[in-house]
């Protein structure tokens, strides 16, 4: 598992802000875009991904990009 | 004494999904208030806990996987005559529309529409239903387009809310029918999900009752339209939901 790639597909998951912005250290429930219909875009992706059920408190617990990459890593 | 339109005394009820929340409350209500109870689901052990809890006397309890034609056949030929059926079982999933696969459509709509639609017909052909009979639905607010990440769950819902006017239409004046449609109920349904803990407590203050509701909060409205309190109501959509869409 690749964590430049996770970020990738993380960034995927919005449209308005640009993909440039996100780093592994990226606080996204700080970036304007972030909802709760992103949250769960952000599970359905890891699940297709990476085939790894994610739980909202998961994603809410998470600070970083790398923190989430980090929980999906060690469930693969 | 004068008898109680609210009884469901000497009234035979099939309860699906009588194994954990919603369905398990309204067979332990609908005992209490005089029904004798058939009740349904697939794990043996909680079917058990349920069954112990019923009041009175002349209970039945089937094991019966309804996400199987065969369960569902083998069900409606086991069950005794009715004169309640309430179709409550059913499972959930949480996506955004871009990530809906085949499989989540088929495992849905498996359990959640087909299942009830199935049942009642096998019941129907097997004359298991007597006359003045109720049929309820358990489908849900999210069948009127509720919430996000709820597409496949809610079309699966919106399918049995229809289906239960079909129902209403073609047989009455026998048989009545009657779809529920609960906000977020605290069941395990709703438990350790895509939405965290914070996310909830927010939502629940959505509510204008300032809560999510209590599985016995539901199983009273369904003892009322099984019941003959209820005699001149069908076709009917109920929804149940704390004020949320006020
Ligand atoms: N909780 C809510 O917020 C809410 C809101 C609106 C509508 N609803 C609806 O209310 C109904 C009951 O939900 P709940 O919250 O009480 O959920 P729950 O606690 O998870 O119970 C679901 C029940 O359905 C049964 N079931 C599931 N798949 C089955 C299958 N293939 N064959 C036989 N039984 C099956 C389960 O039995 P086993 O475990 O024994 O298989 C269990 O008894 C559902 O239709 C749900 O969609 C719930």
């Amino acid at each position: 598992m690749d964590l430049q790639e996770f970020v990738q597909h993380f960034a995927e998951q919005f449209d308005e802000t640009d993909a440039s912005i996100f780093t592994p250290q990226t606080k996204f429930h700080d970036l304007e875009e972030w909802s709760s219909l992103i949250g769960l875009s952000v599970i359905g992706m890891v699940d297709e991904e990476y085939d790894v059920a994610l739980k909202g408190n998961d994603v809410k617990g998470s600070v970083t990009i790398e923190d989430l990459y980090n929980i999906v890593k060690s469930r693969i | 004494m004068l008898s109680n339109p609210f009884s469901l005394e000497s009234k035979t009820v099939l309860i699906t999904g009588a194994s954990s929340g919603i369905g398990r409350a309204t067979a332990i209500e609908c005992a209490k208030i005089g029904a004798h109870c058939v009740i349904t689901g697939r794990n043996q052990e909680r079917l058990q806990q349920t069954f112990e809890q019923l009041e009175g006397q002349g209970h039945v309890q089937i094991i019966a996987d309804l996400a199987s034609q065969e369960g569902i056949q083998t069900l409606a030929e086991q069950v005794p005559q009715l004169d309640g059926l309430v179709n409550n079982a059913g499972i959930n999933l949480m996506k955004p529309i871009g990530f809906i696969k085949g499989d989540d459509l088929e495992k849905i709509y498996t359990t959640n529409t087909f299942a009830p639609i199935l049942l009642t017909k096998f019941l129907l052909k097997k004359k298991k239903l007597n006359a003045g009979a109720s049929i309820v639905f358990i489908s849900s607010s999210a069948a009127m387009g509720s919430g996000i990440g709820n597409a496949v769950y809610g079309t699966s819902k919106a399918a049995i809310m229809s289906f239960s006017k079909y129902c209403a239409r073609e047989l009455a004046p026998k048989i009545r029918s009657n779809s529920i449609h609960p906000g977020m109920v605290e069941t395990e349904l709703i438990q350790g999900r895509e939405f965290s803990d914070a996310d909830m407590e927010a939502d629940r203050q959505k509510y204008l009752l300032k809560r999510y509701g209590k599985p016995e909060e539901i199983a009273y409205s369904v003892i009322f339209l099984l019941s003959d309190a209820s005699a001149w109501i069908t076709g009917h959509a109920l929804v149940i939901d704390g004020g949320r869409r006020v």
